[in-house]
């Protein structure tokens, strides 16, 4: 397949903006999206089924309708959510850091659409190198009249701010995002008003995913007829899959929407290592479902894998195989969560923490009799009893680790040690 | 005190919002390249410059995991020990900076060459074990590598 979001990365020159607009014919989209009206500009992403890739899976199109309604409230902001912190995750940085003219463009695209007169790319602190180059690229679109109060002189305005955060999962949440944002602690908003019509400083806000963006320049460029034709039609597109852990060539891939795990694992990434057995897969970042062997011939989108029992999350594809002890990676994902809790919600501040320490006993071979029954007990007491969507995380990741490998954990508590070699 | 280029550069950030109190987060980092660490004056400096009681703006700062609290070596090593690293070996290479160089998580060495902290996912999962030195990113890390990769960092 042609790649779109990947194209030229591995070329030196792929952030520099001649380049962009010389050889890859960047910025003709938004010249067309300036000469269509917001509403069709729209219309275009709606019709092209464009759904938001940070996990959720919501039309990008029906987001920006919404906020297009406000109509008398100025300004409007758009935040483009670089704050790619779910484990297993790495596609956005190939944009920032190889694409940000394509970045750029999809924002600009994206704000005129929905009268945006402000964005800010949330940039999370682990990426410095990528604040660079965005900032370089930024100038660049600047200098050339793409950026500013008067753009491609149509009287439009559109600014762009990298906002650096400081090393906080929950950041990647849009409420707490705008809470970081606007100076303070990364604590989720109480879902009560869409950000569409309430968000930063009180202003119609949309939040979108760096890949989400970056596809708009190809909806207009191809049209949503074509883009649909790009895997299947309830939610098309080019994807991009970061694939990890025990696989012969780990690394970042451009597919269409749907490929297969099986596809993506055994032909993209090369298989398994050494010729071990598959053990597990965890499909989208730490946060979704882990997949046993059985379940892979399941297409990666995001209405076959929740089919699937799963989520296509961002499409972090974690593959374990047989050396692989559940347990321990259940304990490493529950540190993880206690670590990124922000503290606000009771029942995920001190239920992750909980957790980690059952499981924690369990793998160092002190488990108690009682202690897997133990554990939905407290998974009881924490679904549906928070602000945000961490929480969730932690009961998904709980939930079917022990739905799939009870029989491990009943293993470490029995022979009171962890058998499973650990590479 | 901050310097007049820390001055300017907080100036400018300020007008990129709407309120000038989102500026926090680019003041702290600010903060933290003119001090070295993020410490009780430079809380107050960040209070007066932006108009923000000291305690918000200690609260902001301790929430954060990329902001120092305390003084750190000149080089400071984050490594990522999450699920995708830790299935490739993070545990041993972080066994392997305790036995060989004496650091363990939040500590630095006599020597004040390097600071070492434990971090969560740091997106470089396909490369792992992985981490960050200053602002350079390292991975398929082994015994070998760290060795040779430290050398360059005095």
């Amino acid at each position: 397949m042609e790649t779109f979001l990947l194209k030229d990365i591995d070329n030196p020159n792929s952030t520099n903006i001649n380049f962009y607009i010389n050889n890859q014919g960047g910025y003709q989209s938004l010249q067309k999206a300036l000469s269509m009206a917001p509403a069709d500009v729209i219309d275009m992403a709606r019709k092209a089924n464009l759904r938001g890739r940070g996990g959720v899976g919501f039309s990008a199109g029906m987001k920006w309708y919404f906020c297009s309604l406000n109509k008398e409230v100025s300004p409007k902001y758009l935040i483009a959510n670089a704050d790619e912190g779910e484990p297993g995750t790495f596609k956005d940085r190939a944009i920032l850091e190889k694409r940000p003219h394509l970045l750029i463009e999809g924002m600009i695209i994206a704000g005129y659409s929905f009268g945006a007169e402000y964005g800010y790319i949330y940039l999370r602190g682990e990426y410095p190198k990528a604040k660079e180059i965005l900032n370089k690229a930024i100038k660049e679109a600047y200098s050339k009249g793409y950026l500013g109060d008067n753009i491609l002189g149509k009287g439009i305005r559109f600014h762009i701010t990298v906002h650096q955060g400081a090393g906080a999962y929950i950041c990647g949440e849009a409420s707490t995002l705008l809470e970081s944002l606007e100076g303070r602690r990364g604590h989720p908003r109480i879902p009560y008003y869409r950000l569409a019509n309430v968000g930063a400083w009180g202003k119609p806000t949309i939040v979108n995913n760096i890949e989400t963006l970056s596809n708009m320049p190809l909806i207009i460029k191809i049209g949503p007829e074509e883009y649909t034709k790009i895997g299947p039609s309830n939610s098309p597109g080019p994807k991009l899959y970061s694939i990890s852990g025990h696989v012969n060539k780990p690394g970042l891939y451009e597919l269409s929407m749907g490929t297969t795990l099986q596809e993506l694992i055994y032909t993209h990434a090369g298989g398994i290592k050494g010729n071990k057995k598959l053990k597990a897969v965890i499909p989208g970042g730490i946060s979704t479902a882990v997949l046993p062997p059985d379940k892979i011939d399941c297409a990666m989108d995001f209405d076959s894998m929740k089919k699937a029992g799963s989520w296509l999350g961002t499409g972090a594809v974690i593959v374990m195989d047989e050396t692989t002890c559940m347990v321990r990676v259940l304990w490493r994902e529950l540190k993880f969560y206690e670590h990124e809790s922000c503290g606000k919600c009771v029942p995920c501040r001190e239920g992750s923490g909980w957790l980690r320490n059952i499981v924690e006993r369990i793998e160092n071979g002190e488990g108690r009799g009682d202690d897997i029954e133990l554990i939905p007990d407290i998974i009881d007491n924490i679904r549906d009893k928070t602000f945000c969507p961490l929480a969730d995380g932690i009961v998904t990741s709980v939930e079917s680790t022990l739905s799939h490998f009870k029989n491990e954990f009943e293993d470490h508590i029995k022979n009171k040690e962890c058998r499973v070699v650990n590479a | 005190m901050f310097t007049e280029t820390a001055i300017k550069e907080l100036e400018e950030t300020k007008t990129r919002y709407p309120d000038s109190k989102a500026a926090l987060l680019p003041a702290l980092y600010i903060a933290q390249k003119e001090f070295g660490w993020l410490g009780t004056e430079a809380y107050e400096v960040i209070s007066t410059t932006l108009g923000i009681p000291k305690a918000t703006v200690r609260g902001v700062g301790t929430f954060y995991s990329m902001f120092k609290h305390k003084p750190m070596g000149r080089n400071l090593i984050r490594i990522c020990t999450n699920v995708s690293c830790m299935l490739l070996g993070s545990e041993k290479v972080v066994n392997f900076l305790r036995h060989k160089y004496g650091l363990e998580d939040g500590f630095t060495t006599p020597d004040n060459r390097f600071s070492l902290v434990i971090m969560e996912c740091i997106g470089a999962c396909a490369m792992g074990p992985a981490m960050l030195v200053n602002d350079d990113l390292y991975g398929n890390l082994t015994e070998k590598t760290i060795e040779e990769i430290f050398s360059q960092y005095r």
